[in-house]
């Protein structure tokens, strides 16, 4: 059991898949020799050699078309896209080809593979490097989208990523990639794709966040807490296919919530997770479900970050507005 | 071939030289201004060019086969006519081309194709039944038996292109002689992942065999406005591959080429370009009206140049072919056709819940829920 941050747990993932699984590969631009621009894949080349870290051209849809292939005749590929943002010119690949390949044929060839994608702002990075459009890839049916924000669901989220059938899209929240650290066990386990986590438990809100906003969610809860409410705080962890018994298990239980995340409001994640909450749990609610988002705006350069990114201090407003109701 | 280190081209430049050919044998529309070379083995009037490397009984049997790929192209036609298939898109005029490739393949290669490739398809063991319960718009038409590795057809152009060097690329980690070739057209050459397919084989050097039927038109743009390269088979230089240009309507040039460039890629010495010139006698699909955009006369040409004649002809002057012959393999072919159908047609219609058991290995709580209210079990 060794003390590791997000990016440390994510590459002891690695390093345990790649030493058990022979049909384990890892693809993507500067992977090996450079081990990764956020150092996530440091080491793994010099331990498992470049025919099983593999850099590749800079070709977002030759990376995953090819890892595609590479997952339909029997390999287990994890192939990264360095930022979200880069993730569009392989979107083709990611919808048409590695989404539907199983229904295509009926279950005769299939996907597995993990797309590993760094997301989300906070970091003062150039235009394109701070996206978090994780809807974009919820709404496509064939997917599964997890996000960690503790270094001990990364390494049993990504293992278990690896395990699975089906294609997964692991989302890696850049500004807690060494923001939080935790003992991770070495053995090798996984963590659940599907339920969601239920980080704090209390009656009087619920608040739902994932991956990099749980920070600020986690911020908000402990000033909400001072102040005497009994705050319960969900991280969703798998974000497809959405843990909605949890959710709703939650609302019902405190009769409010507060939906926080870093994307933009319309068509988000938060209007979804809104909708099945008045869906189910209509007659338990208080009063209405608040979101706290990012703008509908393209994510800011440096100077305007502050301006963008949900604080803190939004979050504990609208947990005090709902509980005035 | 001679000289295979020396690169897929030029090996077979060297056997059979085209250079300068009269205006007369050298199809319309696909004539290269500097005099390009396309290697043919069997002239458009059945006479040959030099020893063709095959049997007698093994070119009646690929005449056989083009025959009844021919037969199933006319049977889709006419069954999208009368509202029994979905939209087709016909190979008519690339029997040669598709029968050839397929024919260079062994039991277990990869397949990558198009919409257009249901011959090539056939030939490396996708059966016509599950190609047309496919084209009646059900998915389990998509389930090859196991041990047939041909992916389903490509819908949109040029993706898949790609995916035959991630399949070559996992056979080469597993151990095995497995090579992939995939099949696109000239249209698919203008996509971006033309590049990254081509780029990727070379610079990984997987065992992959890239097949461009150049039939001359992507729907209505033809291939001299699409790209400024002399030739498709030009490209490969780019990528530092070895790309040869042969007759596409010639069934044995392009089983020679796709061969040479299977065994090269078997030998781990990388992948290969081969363009297959040939000509989409029909529509883009039953969608389409060619004569909004081509000429009768273009098309008139190129029906002399029918890739399934070269060969009648040919067997002809071997005293092999007979009008009886022909008919019985065209009765045989649509027999089985005939088969195939009727069992695509037989198979039950999909039940409301299928399409969520097929979405991943078990389904998922949300499509657990939408299934039940689907199927008014909810």
């Amino acid at each position: 059991m060794a003390e590791l941050n997000i990016a440390q747990a994510i590459n002891s993932a690695l390093d345990t898949a790649l030493s058990s699984d022979d049909r384990v590969l890892i693809l993507g631009e500067d992977v090996g020799r450079a081990g990764g621009v956020f150092r996530v894949t440091d080491g793994l080349r010099n331990r498992y050699g470049a025919e099983r870290v593999v850099d590749t051209p800079v070709a977002e849809s030759g990376i995953i078309g090819a890892a595609f292939g590479l997952a339909v005749a029997g390999m287990r590929p994890v192939a990264e896209i360095q930022f979200l943002g880069f993730s569009y010119p392989a979107y083709d690949q990611i919808v048409n080809h590695v989404a539907r390949i199983r229904n295509r044929t009926n279950h005769r060839h299939t996907s597995p593979m993990v797309i590993r994608m760094p997301y989300g702002g906070g970091i003062g990075a150039a235009e394109h490097h701070s996206e978090s459009t994780e809807a974009v890839y919820v709404h496509i049916p064939g997917l599964k989208v997890v996000v960690p924000s503790t270094p001990k669901d990364a390494r049993g989220l990504l293992l278990a990523a690896i395990e699975d059938p089906d294609p997964v899209i692991f989302l890696e929240p850049i500004r807690l990639y060494r923001a939080v650290k935790e003992h991770v066990p070495d053995i090798y386990y996984t963590v659940d794709i599907g339920p969601l986590r239920v980080e704090r438990e209390g009656s009087d809100i619920t608040l739902v966040s994932w991956g990099a906003m749980m920070r600020e969610t986690r911020q908000a809860a402990g000033i909400l807490a001072e102040a005497g409410v009994s705050v319960e705080v969900l991280d969703l962890r798998t974000l497809s296919p959405l843990d909605r018994d949890g959710i709703v298990a939650s609302v019902e239980k405190t009769g409010r919530a507060v939906i926080v995340h870093e994307a933009p409001l319309t068509a988000g994640l938060g209007a979804e997770i809104a909708a099945t909450i008045q869906e189910r749990a209509l007659y338990s609610l208080k009063t209405p479900v608040r979101r706290v988002t990012g703008w509908d705006t393209v994510f800011p350069l440096k100077r305007s970050e502050h301006h963008y990114l949900p604080s803190v201090d939004r979050i504990v407003a609208a947990a005090e507005s709902a509980l005035e109701d | 071939m001679t000289s295979r280190k020396a690169g897929l081209g030029r090996g077979l430049e060297a056997l059979i030289p085209i250079h300068g050919e009269t205006t007369s044998s050298r199809p319309p529309g696909q004539t290269s201004a500097n005099g390009s070379s396309m290697f043919r083995l069997i002239n458009p009037d059945g006479t040959v060019r030099d020893r063709l490397p095959v049997t007698l009984e093994e070119m009646k049997s690929l005449y056989a086969d083009m025959v009844e790929a021919r037969v199933y192209d006319d049977k889709s036609m006419a069954m999208q006519r009368q509202g029994r298939l979905a939209t087709y898109a016909p190979f008519r005029g690339q029997e040669a081309a598709q029968i050839g490739a397929a024919a260079a393949l062994r039991p277990g290669d990869w397949v990558s194709g198009t919409y257009r490739d249901a011959a090539l398809n056939w030939k490396a063991g996708y059966p016509w039944k599950l190609l047309i319960l496919g084209r009646t718009g059900d998915e389990r038409g998509g389930q090859v038996p196991e041990g047939v590795n041909v992916m389903p057809p490509s819908i949109t152009v040029g993706g898949h292109m790609i995916h035959a060097v991630g399949l070559a690329w996992a056979e080469r980690l597993k151990g095995t002689d497995r090579i992939a070739l995939t099949s696109f057209g000239d249209g698919a050459t203008s996509e971006g992942d033309f590049h990254e397919a081509m780029n990727f084989a070379a610079v990984y050097e997987t065992p992959t065999v890239f097949l461009c039927q150049n039939n001359g038109w992507a729907i209505s743009y033809p291939v001299e406005e699409q790209t400024r390269s002399e030739t498709i088979a030009d490209k490969a230089l780019a990528y530092g591959m070895p790309g040869v240009r042969v007759d596409g309507n010639d069934v044995i040039a392009v089983l020679v080429a796709v061969r040479e460039a299977a065994e090269r890629a078997r030998e781990g010495e990388g992948p290969s370009l081969v363009e297959a010139v040939t000509y989409r006698l029909g529509p883009h699909t039953t969608a389409d009206d060619p004569g909004r955009y081509r000429k009768d006369d273009e098309v008139a040409a190129w029906e002399e140049l029918d890739p399934l004649v070269r060969v009648r002809r040919l067997l002809e002057r071997s005293g092999a072919w007979t009008e009886s012959w022909q008919q019985s393999l065209e009765t045989e072919a649509s027999n089985r056709i005939e088969e195939a159908v009727a069992w695509a047609e037989s198979v039950p219609e999909p039940e409301p819940d299928d399409m969520f058991k097929r979405m991943f290995a078990e389904p998922t709580p949300n499509l657990v829920e939408q299934e039940r209210e689907a199927t008014g079990r909810g």
